[in-house]
């Protein structure tokens, strides 16, 4: 690494500063959007006068909003996001005890899509307009208008209630018992995978069409270089830059779409835990699970960033 | 020529290169007769569906047969006549979410494309820190925050989509403040408003189009998830990604239960993905076939 892509990896880094900053307004922002009193509809139709007061106490409704934000950022910057409404427990503790289960199904659904995809879209972008390059183009349209959800049921349906061949619901701890963690997390890595196998088909299709049709790549065919090389050597290389732009978006969308796929599956991820604190007005949950998840991308997106920097020296010139 | 003919020439014009792409594309004219039917449909539903969709019956969980073409669901409710009521619901949802990300992500797109400077900076950190969550996460954090049900989990989808709508518009006014004839424009003393809306919004529009269809799509599956999920439509009002919910609570027992809305939803993404590429392939110039 020379000395001028350290220097951008270290701007990079600045960088993200504020864009953490903005997230938490963001996130901190979302108690705003609630209709009327904040505590009163926390604490339900049913309570007394009390508990409205507790909780905008406990919350710390009643201080101005930037006394507010601060309370807040600064338990966040020390790792305290408040505590749940519902069962009093640190939600820094529930959020970090259930994000293991999310990213096993998240990450071999990466692995799974990443896999699949990158020979469908050579096939598909070597032989366009072909048989092959239709019936690819065909995968790719169903897996992005597909449910996932639907696809994590039919997936139970056969392969667990007719077969029996992998387990219906739960997960499990991917340190204690690996195998069986692989196990439980098949079917629904399967069922996420399939909007990112169709996205990164696609885009690599497309990309790799573009560079192959371009003047360089027609000189190394005039110079008589073969076409395995020259897709290899030449046509990968220049797409690797949109791949790893669309992994990175994958990689956004697969964490989000684990919400609807952990509810088929019941897996304990944090998806299942920002929808029953969202239906139970758990709002210190939802915050937290929104602010881990969002830091999760950032620091994938920095990570892109940086590659980006290692793989193409141009970049560092800018 | 006269007035009056020019202008059924001009029409004549138009029908005929509609119909030509319709004929040229025969995907994007299937979705876009599908569509249409579905539409039909649901204004049609009281009509269509042989029994209301609440209405429950002793004969749970039925197989399909002559009375109920797709049985029956866990409170003997017709499965048929909930699916052509759940029809309404999704297209109402999509439409709603895409017109709220529209209404929202435009006027900011189209602010900070046109002023740049430090307003354009503080937009696209904005856009790209939103854009940095998770969407329909954010959309289940903006529906609890709002309030749970179709219409609020439609407006969540709509704030989460503005984002992406306003960096596209965002690019698409900076391309378009730099041609000649917005230039000519202002040196006739176009006011500001006036140069946005006759001249910039009209010719940066047409990629918006595109990315609105294909957002129809992305919005009809939150919706299913959402509601299946719960935290849409509302029991014990039909959506295809409700009944989705409710057929997996009973897969066990009656397993071809979550085809008929799984199948609904798929065709009708399908139909919009179809709608929004083949209005890309033609809007977009540099892929324009030699006509």
């Amino acid at each position: 690494m020379s000395r001028r892509t350290l220097r951008v990896i270290g701007w990079r880094l600045l960088q993200v500063v504020p864009v953490i900053v903005l997230a938490t307004f963001a996130v901190f922002g979302l108690l705003q959007l609630v209709p009327g009193d904040p505590a009163a509809v926390i604490a339900g139709e049913t309570a007394t006068a009390e508990r409205i007061v507790q909780i905008r106490e406990m919350l710390g409704l009643d201080l101005p909003l930037w006394q507010q934000y601060l309370h807040w950022l600064g338990g966040a910057v020390q790792g305290d996001l408040s505590t749940s409404l519902i069962t009093g427990l640190p939600v820094i503790d529930e959020v970090l005890r259930r994000l293991p289960n999310t990213l096993l199904i998240v990450v071999c659904a990466l692995i799974l899509a990443i896999s699949i995809a990158v020979p469908l879209g050579i096939l598909a972008a070597t032989h366009v307009d072909g048989r092959v390059d239709r019936f690819v183009t065909s995968i790719a349209s169903l897996g992005v208008a597909v449910p996932n959800f639907w696809v994590g049921m039919i997936l139970v349906g056969f392969f667990a209630l007719n077969l029996g061949w992998f387990p219906t619901t739960g997960a499990a701890s991917l340190t204690e018992d690996p195998a069986r963690a692989l196990w439980h997390a098949a079917l629904p890595a399967i069922a996420l995978a399939s909007s990112g196998i169709a996205e990164i088909t696609r885009q690599l299709r497309s990309a790799l069409i573009e560079v192959l049709s371009s003047q360089y790549v027609r000189t190394l065919q005039a110079k008589g270089l073969s076409q395995g090389r020259i897709l290899w050597r030449h046509g990968l290389k220049n797409v690797s830059l949109t791949l790893l732009t669309v992994i990175g978006l994958v990689f956004n969308r697969t964490l989000g779409a684990t919400v609807a796929i952990e509810a088929v599956f019941a897996i304990p991820g944090t998806g299942s835990l920002v929808v029953t604190s969202a239906t139970n007005k758990d709002f210190p949950v939802v915050q937290g699970v929104v602010f881990v998840l969002v830091l999760i991308v950032i620091l994938c997106n920095l990570l892109i960033d940086i590659l980006y920097s290692v793989l193409d020296p141009r970049m560092n010139k800018q | 020529m006269s007035v009056i003919s020019e202008g059924v020439v001009r029409r004549k014009r138009r029908r005929s290169r509609f119909v030509a792409w319709l004929a040229g594309d025969k995907r994007a004219a299937v979705s876009l007769v599908f569509l249409l039917a579905l539409a039909s449909l649901s204004v049609l539903a009281n009509v269509v569906a042989p029994y209301s969709p609440l209405e429950q019956s002793m004969d749970i969980l039925a197989p399909p047969s002559a009375a109920h073409l797709l049985g029956t669901d866990d409170l003997g409710r017709d499965v048929f006549s909930r699916l052509v009521h759940g029809g309404p619901m999704s297209l109402y949802a999509s439409f709603l979410a895409v017109s709220v990300g529209v209404l929202i992500g435009l006027p900011f797109g189209v602010l900070a494309g046109y002023l740049g400077g430090w307003i354009d900076t503080a937009v696209s950190r904005v856009i790209d820190t939103i854009l940095s969550c998770p969407s329909i996460v954010l959309a289940i954090a903006v529906t609890g925050a709002l309030g749970i049900g179709l219409t609020n989990s439609m407006i969540a989808v709509g704030i989460v989509f503005s984002p992406g709508l306003a960096r596209l518009i965002r690019v698409q006014t900076m391309i378009v403040k730099g041609e000649l004839y917005v230039d000519a424009a202002r040196t006739f003393g176009l006011s500001t408003p006036r140069l946005v809306f006759r001249h910039i919004l009209p010719n940066a529009i047409q990629p918006v189009i595109v990315q609105v269809t294909l957002l129809l799509a992305t919005a009809l599956l939150a919706e299913a998830s959402l509601s299946f999920l719960g935290l849409g439509v509302q029991p014990p009002h039909p959506s295809w990604g409700q009944m989705l919910a409710r057929a997996y609570a009973y897969m066990e027992i009656a397993p071809e239960q979550m085809y008929a809305p799984g199948f609904a939803i798929l065709f009708t993404a399908l139909a919009f993905n179809a709608l929004g590429e083949s209005l890309r392939s033609l809007l977009d110039p540099t892929r324009r076939r030699s006509d």
